[in-house]
């Protein structure tokens, strides 16, 4: 099996905290190596699926959790974000995580209006798993030096 | 991680400057300001995007409920001075077609 760092946070789900989020997901983006846009990309990314856990924690008067997983690849980020306290499962998770339009899920996340979208628009792959709560999975990858490296080789053998 | 907000009103116009992040923490207090000021007739209401470093959904939301209060009310809601970043987002999700966005800080059309 591929191998990576797994980080896992709580957080309570409140509007205040939205911010520490933004700020750890920005340090560990960068301690991998994302550009500043795809770092603001992965922000925006985090804070709506985040925003959503706490809409829906405070419409229903809950003093709810929100548990974000980031699973830290040679070449990728995957990011959960889950609206109930209980810790990941990853392989559970990734199982019955299926595309976000799926019909339920969608009309479920939709209603903090373009924040899935944005998901959808600023990261590689999102998932949406709602078995148990709801789970968001996105993936964001690091754009390969190699590709690079490359073109360079070719360049310079003329 | 907080935003200021400052408003300068003239006759027949508001401008109201933002400072820092917009999203679901700060929205309201956003809403609360920007809002009330869409209600006045004939006037024109300038936010001035210009410090804001941060906006998400949340903050497309506020500007979506001023822009339909300023079609309501006859005001007119214009946005200027937005961050390349944050201009994006209104690109991404269609609205720079429907909202007044004056000008952009950094090299993108408006």
């Amino acid at each position: 099996m591929e191998s990576f760092d797994f980080i896992e946070m709580k957080f309570p789900a409140k509007p205040e905290y939205v911010g520490v989020i933004r700020l750890s997901i920005s340090g560990i983006a960068s301690r991998m190596g994302f550009t500043y846009e795809d770092i603001e990309d992965l922000k925006i990314s985090v804070s709506e699926a985040v925003t959503n856990v706490v809409n829906h924690a405070y419409q229903e008067g809950e003093n709810g959790e929100v548990t974000i997983g980031f699973a830290v690849y040679e070449d990728r980020l995957e990011i959960m974000v889950a609206d109930r306290g209980d810790s990941f499962k990853l392989n559970e998770v990734k199982a019955k995580t299926g595309p976000y339009n799926s019909e339920n899920s969608v009309e479920d996340l939709r209603e903090g209006g373009f924040g899935l979208f944005l998901i959808d628009a600023l990261m590689d792959k999102v998932e949406i798993n709602n078995s148990t709560g709801v789970i968001v999975l996105m993936t964001k990858y690091l754009e390969k030096q190699g590709v690079g490296l490359h073109d360079d080789r070719v360049s310079t053998r003329e | 991680m907080n935003l200021q907000i400052q408003i300068n009103e003239q006759e027949n116009k508001s401008i109201i400057h933002l400072s820092g992040e917009i999203d679901v923490y700060t929205a309201p207090k956003l809403k609360e300001a920007l809002l009330p000021l869409t209600k006045e007739k004939d006037t024109i209401i300038e936010a001035n995007l210009e410090h804001v470093s941060y906006m998400d959904s949340t903050g497309l939301g506020v500007f979506i409920n001023a822009l339909k209060l300023s079609k309501e009310y006859e005001s007119k809601l214009r946005l200027v001075n937005l961050q390349e970043r944050v201009f994006r987002l209104f690109q991404i999700t269609g609205l720079h077609e429907i909202m007044d966005i004056h000008s952009t800080i950094r090299g993108v059309d408006g």
